[in-house]
């Protein structure tokens, strides 16, 4: 049990998916004007890599055994399909929350974040359990990564920013400063090898 | 009559290098501009996969583009671009181990670059293949040109020394958190400013011409 709890803080904070890895930068730079839009869209995530997480482990253990040089494809097919569904799940079940994410929930599917927990699964070896965790505390922390970016932007929006280094510069270099703050984590535990 | 001929071909390749860059202009395909651009060389091979994988799928879209249904486009798309990486993650492994050693992932991760898709989705599923090819081409060449940008200026900070080759001597203290993550997004936020701020500085430049 130790070791899931350090398999979720690694992956949470110490190896952040977006301030360590860069990982699915597209909703990182495009969806946090708003930090409410930016959690349920990281909840949406979450929820796809885990059911990524799911599937990768069903595949590796029957199918791409037999056929290591479709594991990329299956995985980019399960992903898209897991998409879909998370699409018509939220559109049945809460319209409104449908409209906001508009054009990033379908790009969930070229977020490289979900791919990413497949194929290290795949790499690492994780069994069933592991793998759910992997995908928790990824998901999770990309969800705070989201998170603290749109309340940051938020406040950068009120404050008093030089005309030149608004727009996609600025946003790069909070992101940067962000990611400072996140080495600092790095002393929590070596790397998960 | 010039309107209404299609751009050459040389046009379809050039604006996808610079007007309509896809890393600096339009912003896609963040995570390898980030991920890989540790050096110069890193950044380099990158962009080659990247370029390959584009061109490739953009053949095979542009071909194939009045028999995929408009339902499932995207999922054939995205085989279609996943067997190209695949391809691409073979022959890296093959020829140069070192290389996709240090890209890791990244390079199955191209898969996911919407760069590639983007393309495919604008461009290729519309137009006939010279064309589609041409500005896939393009696009790729662009993408390589802002990779190697932000690699380069991560590898001389960080390493103090440019494709390999030690530029400060042995004095030079090199600055580690360039190479670190957040170097990539300081670096990449860098630059974006400073073109901020020449494109500016040109448009202020143009409305005096006129007003003059």
């Amino acid at each position: 049990v130790t070791d899931l709890l350090w398999l979720f803080v690694s992956w949470t904070v110490v190896n952040n998916f977006s301030l360590c890895y860069y990982m699915g930068m597209c909703p990182f730079i495009g969806a946090t004007k708003r930090a409410g839009v930016a959690v349920r869209l990281g909840l949406a995530t979450l929820f796809v890599m885990i059911i990524t997480s799911i599937a990768a482990t069903v595949l590796n253990a029957y199918v791409l055994e037999h056929a290591p040089y479709l594991r990329l494809i299956s995985f980019i097919v399960v992903i898209a399909s897991s998409v879909q569904f998370t699409e018509l799940a939220i559109k049945k079940l809460s319209p409104p929350l449908f409209r906001a994410l508009g054009i990033f929930l379908p790009l969930i599917t070229s977020n490289c974040a979900v791919l990413f927990i497949a194929l290290t699964q795949t790499n690492r070896q994780y069994g069933f359990i592991e793998g759910l965790v992997f995908a928790l505390g990824g998901g999770g922390g990309f969800m705070l990564a989201l998170f603290l970016m749109a309340c940051l932007r938020e406040e950068s929006e009120l404050s008093d920013v030089p005309q030149v280094v608004r727009g996609a510069g600025l946003t790069m270099v909070i992101a940067g400063i962000l990611a400072m703050g996140f080495m600092g984590f790095a002393g929590l535990l070596s790397t998960p090898d | 009559v010039s309107e209404a001929r299609p751009p050459s071909l040389y046009a379809e390749f050039a604006k996808g290098v610079w007007k309509e860059n896809p890393a600096f202009v339009q912003v896609l395909g963040m995570c390898p501009t980030l991920a890989v651009t540790t050096t110069a060389v890193n950044a380099l091979a990158m962009g080659g996969a990247t370029t390959f994988v584009l061109t490739g799928s953009a053949f095979f879209v542009s071909m194939f583009r009045r028999l995929i249904p408009h339902e499932v486009r995207i999922s054939t798309y995205i085989i279609i671009i996943a067997s190209f990486v695949t391809i691409a993650d073979s022959l890296l492994e093959a020829f140069t181990p070192h290389v996709h050693k240090e890209l890791g992932p990244f390079i199955a991760l191209i898969v996911a670059n919407c760069v590639v898709l983007g393309r495919q989705e604008s461009f290729a599923a519309k137009r006939p293949i010279l064309p589609s090819v041409a500005d896939a081409f393009g696009t790729g060449v662009g993408f390589t040109i802002a990779l190697s940008c932000v690699g380069g200026l991560r590898e001389i900070f960080g390493l103090g020394s440019y494709f390999g080759v030690d530029l400060f001597g042995e004095r030079f203290e090199p600055w580690v958190v360039m190479i670190l993550p957040p170097g990539g997004f300081l670096a990449f936020g860098l630059l974006m400013i400073l073109l901020a701020t020449a494109k500016r500085r040109k448009s202020a430049r143009l409305a005096e011409g006129v007003a003059a």
